[in-house]
Order: C-alpha cells, then structure tokens, then sequence
C-alpha cells in the first residue's frame, strides 16, 4: 500500500479475481478491528468487576457497543455529529500522514491544532463584525497560517541542527497548551469574564451546511483530502516528498534538496494540523476557554497509521474513529461505561495493527512491500541513516 | 565580611545588573531546594537510563513516556486494591509497608512487559520503532485513563507512600556543603537508589563485557555477531531491563513523589528524558547532570511562581504571564536538542533494525 495512486492492484499470485484481491486489501485493516472489538469487550466484561457493586455481566459489551454504534449511526442527527467529530480527524489525519510520505514523524499534531485554533480565534474576534465571504476565508487562513508556523519550528530544527521531529514537536505540543492558557486568560480574555473565555467569532464562524450542527469544514475537509492526494501524486513536489521519504540520499543524488523538503514538508503539515483545529474553532466551539483542546492530535496519528497515510483513504479512517467519538455519550449514558473506552480501542487496533506482519502470515495475505516496518507509512527507517533520537 | 554593599553596587548596574540579580536569585533558591530539585530528576534521570540502555543497544524508545504511565498507574491501584488486606503500620525505615513493595514490584513488572512487546515488535518483527514506541504511549494513556475512570468513581485510598530518609541536622547543616547532603540523602528509597543505579550503569556500560557487547551491539551489529554475540538476545535484555527502570521512575511518581494518580501524570517526562539522554551523550552520568539541569527548570518554573526574585529583575517576571514560566522545561529541551545533538553522535546503528544474515 505504499504509493495506492490509481494503478490496480497487482492480483495476489495463484489467487487472482476482484473478490481475494479487495481481500488482500481490507484483509488486514478489517481483522485488526474485529480483533479489537473482541478485545474490547474482554476489557469491559473484566474491567466491570473493579467497580465496587459491579458484576459479572457478558451481555454488557453487546448494550455497550450497541449505544457506541446507535450514537454513531442511529438518526440523521448522530450521522451528523460523526460527519463533525471526523472533520478535524480528517484534517489531522491528512497532517500526519502527509509528514509520513516524507519519512516525517510528526507528533505534533497536537500542538499545531492548538496554535491554528488559537489563529483562527484571534482573526476570527478581530474580523467579527465584517461580512462572511470575508471573515470566513480569512479567519481560516490564519488557523492555516498559525498551524503552518507551529510545524515549520521542528522542520527548520530538522534540516539545520538534526534535532529529530519527534522529541522537538512534543515538546511543542506541552509548550502549545501553556501558551493557549496564557493568552485566553490573558490578552484575548473578555473583561471581567469569571472564566478564561475569548469573545465569539460571529460572522466568521462556519454556516451550518447540513442538518443540525453540520458545519463547512466537513465539505473543506473532503476536498482537503482530494488536494492533499493531488498534490502527493499529481504533482513535482509531492513527487519530491515521497522521493525524499523513500531514500533521502537517493533523492539528493537525483538533484532535489531534503532539507528544504523537510521544511516545507513540516510546515504544510503543521498548517493541515492548523486547519483541524480551525474546523473545530469556527465550526463547533466558536470562542476558545483555556480548557479547549481534545484528543485530536493523538487520535490523528491513529487514523493516519490506519489508512497506511493514503489521503484518500484517510477519510473512512477519520469517520470509524469520529464515529466512535460521537457514539461514546450514548455508551456512557447506556452502558455506564467511560468514554476513555474509545482510547482503548484506538490503542488495540494500533497495536494489532503493528503487528499486522503475524496477522498476514495467519491470514496468508501477500503483501507488495517487502521493506522491514510492520505498518507500512514511507516512514521506514531509511538505510543508513541512524535515528537520532 | 559584609558583602551586600558590593552585591547592591552589582545589581545596580544597568542591564548587565539583571544577570548578576538572575545569578543572585538562583544561588538563593538553588540550595534550599535542592531536594525537591532531586525529586524532580529523579524520575527523569531513570527514564533517561531506560533510553541509554536501549540506545547502547540499538533501539530507539520513544514509548518510555508510555512505560512509566502505566507503571505509576499500575502502582496507585495495586496499592488501592491491596491496602484493605494488610493493617500494618509503616515501619520507621522510608515508612515502608507490604503493600507498598508489592506495588513498587507490579510497577516494575508492568514495565518489564510493555518494554518486552516494544523488544518484539521492534527486534523481532522490525517495526518501525517509533511507531512502536509511540503506539505503546497512546495505548498507555488510553489504558490508564479509561481505568481510572472507572476506578475514581468512589475515590479510594491509595497505600500511601514512601517516606523520606532525615539525615542528621550536623550533616545538613554544614556550612557550603550542607544542601549537597540534603540533596542526595533526604530522599526516599527510589529516588536514593536511582543514583546507585545510575553509578552502576555507569561502571557496568564501560566496564563489564556485557556493556562492552552493548555498545558493540549498538555501533556494528554484523560484526558484533561474526564474533559470537547473539544480537537479538543482547538487545532484548538490555531494553526490558531499561524498561524496569522506566517502571521504577513511574512508581516514584505515583507512590514516592506523591500518593496519587492523575491522568497523563508524567506530563512529558519521557520525553524530557531522551534530551538529557542526547544531551548527556548516551551516558548514565551525563544523562543524570543533564536530568538535574532540566530539574532544575522544572523546579524554577514552579518556584518563581511562588517565590519570585526581588528588584529589577522581579519586575520584568511578573510582567510575563505564568504560564511561560511552565513552558520553560519543554522550550528548553527544544533548544538544547537544536544547539547539541549535531555534535553529539549517536551510536551507529541506533534505530535500525537488524536482520541475521541467512544461512545460505
């Protein structure tokens, strides 16, 4: 699944047709869920018996993944709100695989939607009272931009110190969250507010496109996923970045500089990362309080690792986890179970799928890539080349 | 002799007095708290020897933040769920109970089984480490925040913790070396026995065959086989035995440090710990110098909040919002990372998995 442009997948050797080449596909993506889902509910039937008054009770899984499943699907309203969790995870997902294309490993996803949100509000207050057509863009722009900024800081450090992405983006992400804190309950705090809260973005914030909170940024963060797929294969510089995330030292060799590469890779992602946090900014919250901030981050990196970094595919990865995440109210409502049971099954289907290699074996699913990672991102360890972490 | 008339002459001085005032101000919080400052390193500085051990090796580990997660986590609630059993009372040596060691010895084992699925993915099945690495750290903190929703639902009690060690007033209190003292020996039982371990790492890195086999291992793996080393084996034990100390400094977070758990409790320290690893050149004393500098942010990000310096200097602080002062560790490491790791050379084949080379 390297580079899933359009080519057709070459039939598996001995078991050609469209039925076992689809399987040699989703087998995998497919059985690490299920997977999952059974561990899953091992998890809830056991973990149960630490709540004190709590029994035994093996029907709770099927209550429990039932209201996961009815809050994610059940009525127009709840396919609405998935549509909304999973815009950011798109945008996110886009951020993170996009760095991965390069051999990029950007953690920072957290930190950089933090900062676009924090663009897009301060543009956004600023540009409250102007007309829409205006305020919209340009409130966007500026989550983009801010983003941006946020991921050139590790890519710059990158190409000119070696300072690995991986370390410098979290240590972003801890400073991020502290400089949110300090402007909300600083500079951007409405006076005499008793909590830390931004002024609202009025006429720059998203307009409702379809049911009840169905917001612009789903629409943007389709097309996002179709220029980002363009821009890897249709164009010179998404050429150059899969080259240089391929075999930096080939690709310098071939004239293209990798440092330069690195830095406009990180930034483009930082400024993606910046979007998702745009997309929540304008289309759902509005005005920042200094607890804003989700699991968005972390859960891009899931979603990013899960569609092997394909931009197209990104989008129903996005959609099983926002899925997920709009269906955990109802669970907890229902089954009383936290919704951290989300997490929990995020990190399965992470770890079943890095250990995807014994699953193909079991499954006998040829695989086309016969590099060392067990997930297969560009971001093999080039040869070579020590990780200096 | 009575220096405040020159100290004054010196803080006086335009813009370079602030330096002298910031210098003033470190040497008069630096020895009071250099326990706490202790405190801070010392689950950084097991972290980091987690990361020198692996490294040494071969493996990159960026799932130590994972690691220790779980392992203080695991502490809390082996101690929650133990403590009803035994009614002993902490006897007067680090106020230790049973049901403390046998959560202490849980922390350890948790860690040793999430650094031996890092080793399998890593070594065997030649993942992508950081993958791995980072998989373990989203998996540790859904894990742990999951459980501990279900568990905090009725509060309970932890075991308590261990206590610190009162070295005698004559020793503390001597004159210039008194606050050194304090600082290693007003500790509890992990935090006193991170720096026997980091000593012996030291020694046992440089000094032993099987360090001397690591490093090997770690540089040029092919000829560390051609000459006999079974490269996996070494590789495997060195990153579950760093992952045992990665357990340790997780324990000391959640039942030496303090006697609670709070979700995503090691707020970054796994991280920090792999910049005083580059900084400390893959030394276990290097890394130790580098963890207390870094603790020492920490410490003065918390401090100058509470106790912030006087004059000129104190004027200009309070005008920069709090929360900058919080950053201060994580912007540091950025720094520290950017300005020493081109001149500080990892071992050659960090990262990289190894394959044996075939039989044929």
């Amino acid at each position: 699944m390297r580079s899933a442009g359009p080519k057709p997948t070459v039939p598996v050797k001995g078991r050609p047709g469209l039925a076992s080449r689809a399987w040699s596909v989703a087998a995998v993506p497919v059985v690490v869920i299920g997977l999952s889902v059974l561990l899953g509910a091992v998890i809830i039937v056991f973990s149960e018996l630490l709540v004190p008054g709590h029994t035994f009770d093996i029907g709770l899984p099927v209550v429990a993944y039932s209201a996961l499943v009815s809050g994610a699907l059940g009525n127009p309203d709840a396919v609405v709100s998935t549509l909304v969790y999973s815009t950011p995870l798109i945008f996110g997902g886009l951020a993170v695989g996009f760095g991965f294309k390069a051999g990029l490993f950007n953690i920072g996803a957290q930190g950089q939607f933090l900062v676009g949100a924090l663009g897009a509000v301060m543009a956004g207050v600023a540009l409250a009272e102007v007309p829409a057509p205006i305020a919209i863009p340009l409130a966007a722009l500026a989550g983009f931009v801010a983003g941006g900024i946020w991921g050139f800081i590790p890519g710059f450090l990158k190409a000119v110190s070696g300072a690995h992405e991986v370390v410098s983006t979290i240590m972003l992400n801890y400073v991020a969250v502290q400089l949110l804190a300090a402007l909300v309950s600083g500079p951007l705090k409405v006076p005499r507010s008793p909590s830390p809260v931004t002024f609202d973005v009025g006429n720059a914030a998203f307009p409702v496109i379809l049911g009840r909170n169905g917001h612009l940024g789903i629409a943007l963060a389709l097309l996002a996923a179709v220029f980002v797929w363009w821009l890897l294969y249709r164009t010179t510089w998404g050429f150059e970045v899969r080259a240089v995330g391929a075999n930096p030292d080939a690709a310098r060799y071939a004239g293209m500089r990798p440092k330069l590469i690195t830095i406009a890779t990180m930034t483009f992602s930082g400024a993606l990362a910046g979007l998702a946090g745009t997309s929540v900014l304008l289309g759902v919250t509005h005005s920042m309080t200094s607890s804003f901030g989700t699991t968005v981050g972390f859960d891009s990196i899931a979603v990013a690792l899960l569609a092997r970094s394909n931009p197209l595919v990104i989008i129903p990865a996005a959609l099983l986890f926002g899925g997920m995440r709009a269906g955990a109210g109802l669970m907890q409502i229902k089954a009383q179970i936290p919704v951290e049971l989300v997490d929990v099954l995020q990190a399965t289907i992470l770890l079943f799928l890095v250990a995807s290699p014994v699953l193909r074996r079991v499954l006998r699913v040829g695989r086309r890539h016969s590099g060392p990672t067990g997930v297969d991102t560009a971001a093999t360890p080039a040869a070579g080349e020590a990780v200096a972490i | 002799m009575d220096i405040t008339p020159l100290v004054n002459g010196l803080y006086g001085i335009p813009v370079l007095g602030l330096v002298f005032q910031a210098i003033g101000y470190l040497v008069a919080v630096i020895p009071p708290n250099s326990t706490s400052i202790m405190s801070q390193a010392t689950p950084l500085a097991l972290a980091a020897l987690c990361g020198v051990l692996c490294e040494r090796s071969g493996v990159v580990n960026i799932g130590i933040e994972g690691t220790m997660l779980a392992s203080a986590f695991t502490a809390w609630v082996v101690g929650v769920a133990i403590n009803p059993m035994f009614q002993a009372a902490p006897t007067d040596v680090f106020g230790i109970t049973i049901p403390l060691v046998i959560a202490l010895i849980a922390a350890i084992g948790v860690a040793l089984l999430i650094s031996a699925l890092h080793a399998w993915l890593s070594i065997s099945l030649r993942a992508d480490q950081i993958i791995s690495g980072t998989i373990i750290n989203i998996a540790a903190f859904g894990v742990t925040g999951y459980l501990d929703q279900l568990i905090s639902k009725t509060s309970p009690a932890g075991a308590g913790e261990f206590t610190r060690f009162t070295p005698p007033d004559a020793l503390t209190n001597l004159p210039g070396v008194g606050w050194i003292v304090s600082m290693f020996l007003n500790q509890g039982p992990i935090a006193m026995s991170a720096i026997v371990l980091i000593v012996g790492a030291q020694v046992w890195l440089f000094r032993s065959r099987w360090g001397l086999r690591t490093r090997a291992v770690g540089e040029h793996p092919r000829a560390a086989e051609t000459v006999g080393i079974d490269v996996i084996r070494l590789r495997y034990k060195n990153v579950m035995i760093g992952g045992m100390f990665a357990g340790l400094g997780g324990a000391f977070l959640s039942i030496e440090a303090t006697n609670s758990f709070q979700l995503g409790m090691t707020n970054g320290r796994g991280f920090i710990a792999l910049a005083a690893m580059i900084m400390g050149r893959w030394t276990p004393l290097g890394a130790f110098a580098s963890a207390l500098l870094f603790a020492t942010f920490l410490q003065l990000g918390q401090l100058i909040n509470i106790a912030p310096p006087g004059g000129d200097l104190g004027t200009i602080m309070s005008a920069v919002p709090a929360q900058l002062f919080d950053a201060l560790p994580y912007i540091l490491t950025i720094v520290i990372l950017a300005g020493v790791v081109g001149r500080s050379v990892p071992p050659a084949a960090d990262g990289q998995p190894y394959e044996r080379e075939s039989a044929t």
